[in-house]
């Protein structure tokens, strides 16, 4: 079975820029995929590459097996984006602006999937509205909205829950997942990494234009939570020294110590009673996702730098 | 199925919703101008024999308003899309650069004939028109406004802000309109600025758009529609070549 992305070898420069620098990735039909990296790393090229929105100088992409340059009309058919943008035609209102995307793709008696979607992003109400007269929130939903009205397979989302309340993300998230169950592939970009780490099941790291990590988000947690964070807000004396050695960072909410594992924990609670502290609070937590994208983010700057000398 | 139909019915529908600005001022203005060319005017300038000058003022502002708003149609469209980035719902589907050519320029026309018919009408009162040969007005009217409607098009894919397209209206579009004998014919002309005039391809659309009214011109209207289609020609080229290309629309 083809798969629903496949990328190879993708490069695109914009002037002295290198925005694309030889990407290779493949997404397996029925995926959630995130797709993580700094501002500047090369998500929204890539996409824009998927979407036919940009032409990459260097290698070849498909969707469900038809390539966006040789086979557009089918590869975009596959393929539905919502753009970063909070985009929109302030000529029409809401029913007009699906029916019309509707028919760009080909399907002019669209009405009761239109229908449908309208009523899972809760946009039923506002069918009439001019776009004009919708707020941010509700102008992302028709961008999401937009986006399905042909029912592609594959689902590009490029970071639609920016500047979004958290009520409607919680409601774009369950009616995103629920299209993953329908069998739909999806691929994301955010900012909020907590998102990501609870809704993918695989992640890729993009920085500079290339792919610094590609595994499941299981994979990368793991690879990463051979230490424990114990953090302790204490009163009375201050940290011993053998202690102050582990401290990995400290905040308002105490000091954060990096330990080998959990048999770890009890010594150095007993030490620190020992030195006669008091712990007022205490919190024993595995890295997220956020600290494995600061430090392979880290480590890949650290080995441009020395690569650069 | 095509998107095409999809994508001229949404440019139509675009102008028609907002038809007191596209339609009605443009009516007016095309009025305004009969009004006070004819007043000062009618009683001083005879260019063709038998002809009153409000009558022969009426073809060439009929043509004026036909080809401004071909022209004002695509460019003002596409800027607005392009600047507000919803031009991307019209680049993410499956459309061929030639269907959203032609798309454009189709509807484009629309508007201008619309108007055009729509300052027509509004003279016909006023002035006693003839209608020698109905198909070269049509001819005339139909290449005119494809010309024009693909000229706002290559503007307005070229440009990246309004004041571009402002700059091309008002630099080139009125100048070669206003100096290519709506007011006037030609013949009146030194021999230096009659000359410059036949370089002018505005001038053909006008001198051959007005002979289907009274059979008289300053020129074979036939070798003019040859001439307007050559330059439509042109432009169509040029039009599909950056379309297909993705100049300025897919980086």
């Amino acid at each position: 079975m083809t798969a629903a992305i496949e990328v190879r070898q993708i490069g695109k420069r914009y002037g002295s820029l290198q925005a694309l620098a030889g990407i290779d990735l493949t997404v397996e039909r029925g995926e959630f995929f995130g797709l993580l990296g700094p501002n500047g790393a090369g998500k929204t090229t890539l996409i824009s590459v998927l979407a036919g929105l940009t032409r990459a100088d260097a290698g070849s992409a498909s969707v469900m097996g038809h390539d966006v340059t040789a086979d557009y009309r089918a590869a975009r058919r596959a393929l539905g984006v919502v753009p970063q943008e909070l985009v929109f035609d302030p000529f029409f209102s809401v029913r007009e602006t699906l029916s019309i995307q509707s028919g760009y793709f080909g399907l002019r008696k669209n009405d009761a999937w239109i229908d449908e979607v309208m009523h899972h992003l809760d946009l039923t109400d506002k069918a009439d509205a001019n776009m004009r007269a919708l707020s941010g929130g509700m102008k992302r939903r028709v961008l999401v909205a937009q986006a399905l009205v042909h029912k592609p397979p594959v689902i590009v989302l490029d970071e639609p829950t920016a500047g979004v309340d958290v009520e409607l993300r919680q409601g774009l998230w369950q009616f995103i997942r629920r299209l993953n169950n329908d069998g739909h592939t999806i691929v994301l970009t955010t900012h909020y990494l907590e998102e990501a780490e609870a809704l993918c099941g695989r992640i890729a790291m993009l920085r500079s234009g290339r792919v610094v990590a590609l595994d499941s988000t299981r994979n990368l947690l793991n690879r990463f939570q051979h230490h424990v964070h114990l953090r302790v807000r204490i009163s009375g004396n201050p940290l011993p020294v053998e202690l102050a050695a582990l401290v990995h960072h400290a905040d308002d909410r105490g000091h954060v110590l990096k330990l080998k594992s959990f048999d770890d924990v009890e010594p150095r609670l007993t030490a620190l009673r020992a030195a006669g502290c008091r712990i007022e609070e205490m919190e024993v937590a595995q890295p997220d996702l956020e600290e494995v994208f600061v430090e392979i983010m880290q480590r890949e700057s650290a080995a441009e730098k020395s690569a650069a000398v | 199925m095509s998107g095409f139909p999809t994508l001229l019915y949404k440019e139509l529908l675009r102008f028609w919703k907002v038809s007191f600005q596209t339609v009605a001022a443009p009516i007016l203005t095309a009025l305004l101008y009969l009004l006070i060319f004819s007043h000062v005017l009618a009683d001083h300038v005879q260019v063709y024999e038998g002809v009153r000058y409000t009558a022969f003022l009426v073809p060439g502002l009929v043509m004026m308003s036909v080809l401004q708003n071909a022209f004002a149609n695509t460019s003002s469209s596409l800027i607005q899309s392009k600047i507000s980035g919803s031009v991307i719902f019209m680049l993410v589907p499956p459309l061929s650069y030639l269907e959203f050519f032609a798309a454009y320029v189709l509807a484009a026309v629309v508007r201008g004939l619309v108007v055009g018919l729509g300052v027509l009408i509004c003279t016909l009162g006023l002035v006693d028109l003839q209608f020698q040969s109905p198909l070269w007005i049509f001819a005339f009217a139909l290449a005119g406004s494809a010309l024009l409607g693909s000229l706002g098009l290559i503007a307005a894919v070229w440009a990246d802000k309004y004041e571009q397209i402002a700059a091309f209206q008002n630099f080139i579009i009125m100048p070669l309109t206003f100096l290519s004998g709506v007011f006037y014919s030609i013949h009146s002309l030194p021999p230096f600025w009659q000359q410059l005039s036949h370089l002018n391809p505005f001038f053909y659309m006008i001198d051959g758009f007005r002979y289907g009214f009274f059979g008289v011109s300053d020129i074979n209207p036939a070798v003019s529609l040859g001439i307007v289609g050559a330059s439509l020609a042109g432009l169509i080229w040029l039009a599909l070549v950056m379309l297909r290309s993705g100049y300025k629309l897919r980086g």
